[in-house]
């Protein structure tokens, strides 16, 4: 190329342009015969000594620790069928694209965790077992699950796509003596009464409130809820997107307002999005958060469970019930079945074990999550003050995230549409309803139709 | 330093010129160190230092982070998956570029024009466009041949030994041109095949030139993350895609994070800055003329 | 070290310019026939066979599947994906749709962004490779200390410049608002308008050593005796540099303008690492908004249809670059 023949360039692109459209008419070629995932399918008679893939989802405080808990959990499975099992465990970066890239390919684990709020995408992929009452029948039934929890686990009206793991709600955590210390007696239980005292609360570079701004994924959980609290939904009965609404645009408002207008929370929030929100929480540059399950990363901070308290996140007005009264998403991990495992018994094996009482009480002790499987909630190491809260907004006031299979374009699109407006606020610039409209309106055009 | 041909001006310099080369250079100075400086000073305070504000000269140090990083995530076992990988794709590539580069610069053959064209207009591919085209190939090959490509390190290996091959082949072919062919004539007269000649003769001479194709082969591998992150599992992991693990559920590990990068880089930046001589040299001579 | 010898010859050859090898005197017969019987194409396909299983059929490929209505819902059983025709182009380039809107944003975004970061990169590097020309103190070590950015792996630099652009516990921030109180108040560089300037910043910190090198390495090719001409004609430093330097550079800017513009283009790792997969509107460059609408939309054929409108753009751009530079190159130097 270091002589001047661009003539002859051309050409040869040209070439190599007419070369692919040829080809690509002719191209194609199937893989639909390409079967199962890694490791020698035995036929089915004896699942001892079978060995399948286990993808886990990164729950505890680092990947490392995640692999000891498992490992040991697994190596009990092991004992008891014969069953091997590979654990890989991939942190939430990496997560949705190794499915997806199974799920095309057809090659991948046997058995996998999912984000609950996932569950419809990849359900309409057709790459997940569903789970009918034959499949749940093999794990115990579908009655030994929280219904909230069922709810998530794929859209309704269809077999699930998986089965809830583990559950986790949002609450309202504060600071018991920084509340003392304002003179503030109980946390707030609505919205005015939250940007009250987070207002006295702020002042010598402290905040009332912490948000984790720039997290897409936190600020669809929140504005799911307050649209919610005002009866209004995201996609409508058809599934198509309701993003405009104004109880939509004033959710997402209330929302951003906690730094532009209230500025109850510190500017720099607008950049959080890697949990530097519990970090703020629990060294007590905030006073609260709206955070799922929080007790393990507040107290790895070093901040001990007598110095916060959780309430249920408040409403807009006391006492709330219904529609008015959610108070959360149904957070959560489910586990599925790859349709392509060529161990499907063996795999079921494996997730009556999962979600069997004994380890659903040992894993969601340690992730500190509420066991979804409701027999499991009794134990002892989820009677602390803060996840009964939390099991209760489960219960009564938690809703799932709408199950339809363009959820994850809504989270890709309105998630960051909030986050800018949050960047608009910080940099100073307002926030109106009709900015607030805008964002929502570009991010609507953009939705598969 | 005596390699790089020096080159003094034959007239005093002025002082504007001299005042000039002072300011630009120390502000490039600033601007190439701090960061480095950052990472090095950061990797050594406590995670509560580096999440309060910003300070020039930690006020306590510590060797911490450094014993954490292993614990953290299997630092150790990216390493050696990153160090095979790389070392492996730098060592094809340049074997495959050299023969590709001998054709190119000793031989007039029909399709010469359109093999360097179209290889180096592969460079400007978008990686998305073929990323997951490439996966399912990689499967499908894996599904018919039972030689696994997708998530093994021998898939990222031929994965990349391709990203660098294009300018590698180009700036070789630029470097054979101009060691004279007299040479490896003279070879072939003695008794040598063209195999022989270049063994024997061109790629002696070219040392430079396959050493910097070599290192620019290495960072090419070195620093991918896009397909690392899609096509490696937890046993061939990279890297590029490993060290984003310290930012877990619960926390970014800052200071280990800085501690990480730098044990990754100091083993490569010696390698690089050592070899820099060749790449000049084989730069001189082969892509830049 | 043995090498270095043949290295230092290597300028004194002088430049073949590619005329048939061993052109006027009697070749051996026996080349002629190993040249008819393809001993060059059996040199080139391991080359050819690496460029066509991971480059040349995986881009086929991929323009097939830009033909495809490629969604979540087909991704399972991809080969009966419906044919969407042009559909997927249609869409991408209906500039007042949104979809075609933000992808146009983004390819503005990326084009400031190349520009100014290629622009930027070039400077530094001939002001560098000038100033480091003569022989003083200390001028190896600042080479050396210059080629660190390019020898440092990607992600570390990267991670490492976020950190510092922080909004609350930054470098960047201390310095501007703490020490020097240029800012009235911290300002924000990860997110909104500034966002675009940090990915400037870091990328030219990361590929100026480049250009830097390739530029030094122009340099040693620029004959010696045209600064002696030149001196004695009375010229001085700063008229040498415009007479003979800069036009002697000119092959050099020429290979490493567009191999800065094409990496920076295609570049994908600066936002992935300082933003992750959202990046802010005023830093979306082109390779991520694509990944978008790939891999986080699951829609494989949209994204696919924008990167063979990214890969044409890109063939165009580089031939008529080619064309241009090319014919006044041959005006000026022949």
């Amino acid at each position: 190329m270091r002589t001047s023949t661009s003539s002859r360039l051309l050409a040869a692109t040209a070439l190599v342009a007419a070369l692919g459209l040829t080809l690509a008419a002719c191209g194609g070629g199937g893989d639909d015969d390409s079967k199962g995932s890694g490791g020698g399918g035995k036929s089915g008679d004896s699942l001892s000594g079978q060995t399948i893939t286990y993808w886990a989802s990164n729950q505890g405080t680092s990947i490392d620790a995640d692999k000891k808990t498992l490992a040991a959990e697994t190596a009990k499975f092991t004992q008891q069928t014969g069953i091997k099992v590979k654990v890989e465990v991939i942190g939430w970066a990496d997560l949705l694209n190794r499915i997806l890239a199974a799920a095309t390919s057809g090659q991948g684990p046997d058995v996998l965790n999912i984000g609950n709020t996932w569950s419809a995408s990849l359900q309409a992929t057709g790459a997940l077992m569903p789970w009918d009452d034959a499949a749940f029948q093999t794990i115990g039934g579908k009655d030994r699950f929280a219904p909230a929890a069922i709810a998530s686990a794929g859209a309704a009206g269809q077999d699930p796509a998986a089965v809830p793991l583990y559950s986790m709600a949002y609450g309202l955590y504060y600071n018991k003596k920084m509340f003392a210390d304002a003179g503030i007696a109980n946390p707030p239980t609505t919205w005015d009464e939250l940007v009250t005292d987070a207002t006295k609360l702020t002042k010598d570079g402290k905040y009332g409130l912490a948000v984790e701004g720039a997290n897409g994924a936190e600020n669809i959980h929140h504005v799911f809820v307050l649209a919610k609290q005002r009866g209004a939904n995201w996609f409508d009965d058809q599934g198509k997107p309701t993003f405009t609404g104004p109880q939509q645009v004033a959710a997402v408002k209330q929302y951003v307002d906690f730094i532009a207008k209230d500025k109850v929370a510190a500017k720099g929030d607008a950049e959080y999005d890697q949990n530097q929100t519990i970090t703020d929480f629990a060294t007590g540059k905030a006073a609260m958060m709206m955070w799922q399950s929080a007790a393990p990363a507040i107290k790895s901070h070093g901040m001990t469970q007598d110095q916060y308290g959780v309430v249920p996140v408040p409403t807009l007005t006391a006492g709330a019930t219904g529609d008015a009264g959610v108070t959360s998403m149904v957070a959560g991990i489910n586990i599925a079945i790859f349709k392509d495992t060529s161990h499907k018994e063996a795999a079921e094996a494996f997730v009556k074990f999962m979600t069997s009482t004994d380890e659903q009480k040992a894993l969601n002790g340690t992730y500190g999550s509420i066991p979804p499987v409701v027999e499991a909630q009794s134990d002892p190491a989820f009677q602390t003050p803060d996840l009964k809260v939390l099991a209760s907004v489960l219960q009564k006031s938690a809703a799932p995230l709408p199950q339809v299979a363009h959820e994850s374009e809504f989270e890709n699109l309105v998630g960051p549409a909030v986050k800018s407006l949050f960047a608009d606020a910080a940099a100073g610039k307002a926030v109106t309803d009709d900015s607030v409209k805008a964002a929502l309106t570009k991010a609507q055009q953009q939705m598969p139709q | 330093m005596s390699r790089f041909s020096e080159q003094p001006s034959p007239m005093a310099q002025p002082k504007s010129f001299l005042w000039t080369r002072r300011i630009v250079l120390t502000l490039l100075l600033a601007f190439v160190l701090i960061p480095v400086y950052v990472m090095a000073s950061s990797s050594l305070k406590s995670l509560q230092d580096v999440q309060g504000s910003f300070e020039w000269i930690p006020h306590s140090l510590t060797v911490k982070p450094y014993v954490d990083i292993w614990k953290t995530i299997p630092l150790a076992h990216y390493f050696v998956n990153s160090l095979i990988v790389c070392l492996s794709a730098t060592a094809f590539s340049v074997v495959l570029a050299t023969f590709a580069a001998y054709a190119v610069s000793r031989y007039r053959f029909l399709g010469r024009k359109v093999f360097t064209v179209t290889v180096l207009s592969t460079q400007m591919f978008p990686g998305i466009l073929f990323l997951l085209p490439l996966y399912l190939i990689f499967v499908n090959i894996g599904n018919s041949t039972g030689i696994t490509l997708n998530g093994s390190r021998l898939g990222l290996i031929i994965t990349y030994l391709t990203f660098s091959l294009p300018f590698s082949i180009w700036m070789l072919a630029g470097y054979f041109d101009s060691i004279p062919h007299d040479l490896d004539e003279a070879a072939k007269v003695d008794g040598c095949g063209p195999i022989g000649a270049l063994f024997r003769v061109v790629v002696p001479a070219a040392v430079p030139g396959i050493v910097a194709v070599s290192v620019y082969a290495f960072m090419t591998a070195w620093g991918e993350v896009l397909f690392a992150s899609v096509m490696t599992n937890q046993s061939t992991r990279t890297l590029a895609v490993g060290l984003r693990e310290y930012a877990t559920q619960n926390d970014v590990y800052w200071n280990q994070v800085m501690a990480a990068s730098i044990v990754v880089s100091v083993p490569v930046v010696a390698g690089f800055l050592l070899l820099q001589r060749y790449l000049v040299a084989g730069l001189t001579a082969g892509a830049v003329k | 070290m043995t090498a270095t010898a043949p290295a230092r010859r290597v300028p004194e050859a002088g430049p073949d310019s590619g005329k048939p090898a061993a052109g006027g005197r009697l070749r051996p017969r026996f080349i002629e026939r190993i040249r008819r019987g393809g001993l060059p194409y059996l040199l080139l396909l391991p080359a050819v066979i690496a460029e066509l299983l991971i480059h040349i059929v995986p881009m086929f490929f991929g323009i097939l599947i830009s033909f495809k209505n490629l969604t979540l819902f087909y991704i399972h059983h991809w080969n009966s994906a419906p044919w969407a025709g042009f559909d997927n182009y249609k869409t991408a380039v209906k500039i007042h749709q949104p979809i075609g809107q933000e992808l146009l944003h983004s390819f503005w975004v990326t084009l400031s962004y190349t520009l100014l970061s290629v622009g930027a990169s070039w400077l530094l590097g001939i002001a560098a490779a000038i100033l480091l020309q003569d022989k003083f103190r200390g001028r190896g070590l600042i080479r050396t200390v210059f080629l660190v950015p390019y020898a440092l792996p990607a992600y570390a630099a990267l991670i490492t410049w976020t950190f510092m652009f922080q909004q609350d516990t930054g470098l960047v921030n201390h310095v501007l608002h703490d020490q020097l109180h240029i800012t009235s108040d911290k300002s924000f560089w990860l997110i909104g308008q500034n966002s675009f300037w940090s990915m400037v910043i870091v990328s030219v910190w990361k590929s100026w050593p480049f250009a830097f090198l390739a530029l030094m390495a122009g340099l040693q090719n620029v004959p010696r005796e045209l600064y002696e001409a030149a001196a004695m004609d009375g010229a001085g430093v700063w008229q040498q540099i415009r007479k003979i330097t800069l036009p002697a550079l000119r092959p050099v800017n020429q290979v490493i303008v567009l191999v800065l513009f094409l990496w920076t283009f295609n570049d994908f790792n600066t936002p992935f690492v300082m933003f992750g997969q959202n990046p802010p509107r005023q830093a979306d460059l082109i390779s991520i908004h694509i990944y978008q609408s790939s891999f986080i939309n699951w829609n494989f054929g949209s994204g696919s249809a924008m990167s063979v409108l990214l890969l044409l753009f890109l063939l165009v751009v580089t031939a008529i670059y080619l064309l241009v530079t090319s014919r006044g190159r041959s005006e000026s130097d022949v």
